[in-house]
């Protein structure tokens, strides 16, 4: 089982790590990271495996929210089916 | 494979064109908790709901945050009232909304519809008793809602209910006058009532149905406004076909949610529900994708034809993405519910006979729209009338919710604040129907229904 971990916002230093801390808090395993830096917007994308997840999932969605929200950072972390389901038949 | 323009599609879709799955609504069979004693059978519906509906919204709460799309509403339908109220006789069937009202709180949805009679070839034991406490129920519960088939393809119209519920409708909005009315907004008349239907305040649990089943509702009149926005020049087809495209997608992401919940309560999966519902939030209107498509204002001339593509190209697209098709399935048109339609009635270019005419091609009715308050009740038996002969004749659900506006005239804004949204008071025709309406009787069912 796979999760896709959407952060876009205002780059500031640390962003990733902060992220991926969280991430290795829950045991979620980071498969692969697509980022970049447009002027001074920051946009990544990470999809992490949650299949040895030590808690809830939504444990780390709402971990993951808190950090926006205390960062100024729109992050979203969402269950890679429904990506799967609206876009492959 | 996920690719990042698709991640990204799907987050703006949530984040910007208010895409949601509007309701999951639980259907819940309440056959077996008939009883002559109304007590005991007050308190049997109270304990099978409770129990099957137990976790009905924190597992909605749960799939909000596994998949990061909200789900508005949680909600349940249950087997017509009237088919309860029939056992007991010479009891108040208020008895029983109170029951829902209280299996409502305890589940913590937002609506219970069922509060129901189906009587479109006539009315048997209960119907009639449950008709006449509609008033009542509707105006001392705040969650139950109420609906009443008048008529069907295949019997006809029931003129004696139709002219009775010009009555209700009245008498419910006099009842609730000091809180706007709120009474006959919970209150649907029906033609082609169908038994499936997850959306509020028509759904209920019908008779063939299973005994506990999920339906989902889903929603995004502001993705199809936002993919047609891409195309100003396209031509009538290729509008059909990006519509299609993008009701495919929305309705994947409901039969995934329903599919998901049905699982996690352990319930059997009832149908997807793929109607475009507005609400009133900025951006997530009907008139504003009939408006998009090249209409000066929604209700002007072309906007039947542009309503019926857009109901039509639902539908293909959707079909494809879900397993089970059910409910009402197309594009909605509640006028209070709707910023377009808000708009473009107060600019008087959306009036009601227009309106009319756009229920014969798009999934229900004249929804939501508040009428002066002085109306005569056989002015909205003669509304309900001519509703319910267009979807007899026509072979769909058709349906009247109307808001007889208590000491409001033509003008006047009705406000319901949340998903009710705020209505324009509109004009009505003033010629009566009257000596029409108290011959009552039963309109004959059409030629087309004698299929076998």
């Amino acid at each position: 089982m796979r999760a896709v971990i959407t952060v876009i916002g205002k780059d500031t230093v640390g962003i990733l790590h902060k992220v991926s801390g969280i991430c290795a808090a829950y045991q979620a395993n980071v498969i692969e990271v697509t980022q970049s830096v447009m002027q001074d917007m920051f946009a990544m994308i990470m999809m992490v495996d949650i299949s040895g997840l030590n808690s809830d999932f939504s444990a780390l969605s709402d971990e993951l929210a808190a950090l926006g929200a205390k960062e100024n950072l729109d992050i979203h972390c969402m269950h890679e089916d429904i990506f799967n389901s609206m876009h492959e038949i | 494979m996920l690719n990042t323009f698709n991640i990204l599609e799907t987050i703006r879709m949530i984040q910007e064109e208010c895409l949601d799955i509007r309701t999951i609504t639980m259907g819940i069979s309440l056959l077996d908790c008939i009883d002559p004693d109304i007590d005991t059978a007050c308190q049997k519906v109270y304990d099978k709901i409770t129990s099957r509906a137990e976790h009905l919204v924190r597992t909605g709460e749960q799939i909000e945050k596994e998949y990061g799309i909200p789900i508005v509403n949680k909600r349940i339908s249950v087997t017509p009232i009237a088919m309860l109220a029939a056992a007991c006789p010479g009891e108040n069937p208020v008895k029983f909304a109170k029951a829902l009202q209280k299996a409502a709180d305890t589940c913590g949805v937002n609506f219970l519809g069922g509060y129901s009679a189906l009587v479109h070839k006539g009315f048997s034991a209960g119907d009639l008793a449950l008709i006449k406490s509609i008033p009542e129920a509707l105006s001392e519960t705040e969650n139950v809602c109420s609906s009443v088939n008048v008529g069907s393809t295949r019997s006809g119209i029931n003129m004696d209910a139709v002219a009775l519920m010009g009555n209700i409708i009245l008498e419910s909005a006099q009842k609730t006058a000091n809180r706007n009315c709120i009474a006959p907004a919970k209150l649907v008349v029906f033609c082609n009532a169908v038994e499936d239907n997850p959306f509020m305040a028509g759904a209920f649990h019908g008779v063939g149905e299973p005994d506990c089943e999920i339906h989902v509702g889903v929603s995004g009149p502001g993705v199809v406004r936002a993919a047609i926005a891409k195309y100003p020049d396209a031509s009538i087809n290729e509008l059909a076909d990006v519509i299609k495209k993008t009701a495919f997608k929305i309705t994947r992401m409901g039969q995934l949610v329903g599919a998901r919940a049905s699982g996690m309560l352990n319930v059997p999966f009832g149908i997807v529900d793929l109607s475009l519902a507005p609400t009133p939030a900025i951006g997530d209107s009907v008139a504003h994708i009939l408006e998009g498509m090249g209409l000066e204002t929604c209700g002007t001339h072309g906007t039947t034809a542009a309503l019926a593509l857009l109901n039509d190209a639902v539908k293909k697209g959707g079909v494809m993405a879900s397993s089970n098709v059910g409910g009402l399935s197309g594009a909605f048109i509640p006028v209070s519910e709707d910023a377009g339609m808000i708009d473009a009635a107060l600019d008087g270019t959306l009036c009601l006979e227009k309106l009319e005419a756009m229920t014969a091609v798009c999934s229900v009715g004249l929804d939501m729209i508040a009428v002066p308050g002085d109306i005569e009740a056989e002015t909205i038996s003669g509304i309900i009338a001519d509703e319910a002969a267009i979807g007899m004749v026509n072979n769909k659900t058709t349906a009247v919710r109307l808001i007889p506006a208590i000491g409001m005239k033509e003008g006047d804004m009705l406000e319901f604040g949340g998903l009710l949204g705020s209505g324009p008071v509109m004009r009505i025709n003033r010629k009566s129907c009257a000596k029409f309406i108290s011959r009552g009787g039963h309109i004959p069912a059409p030629m087309h229904s004698i299929k076998n």
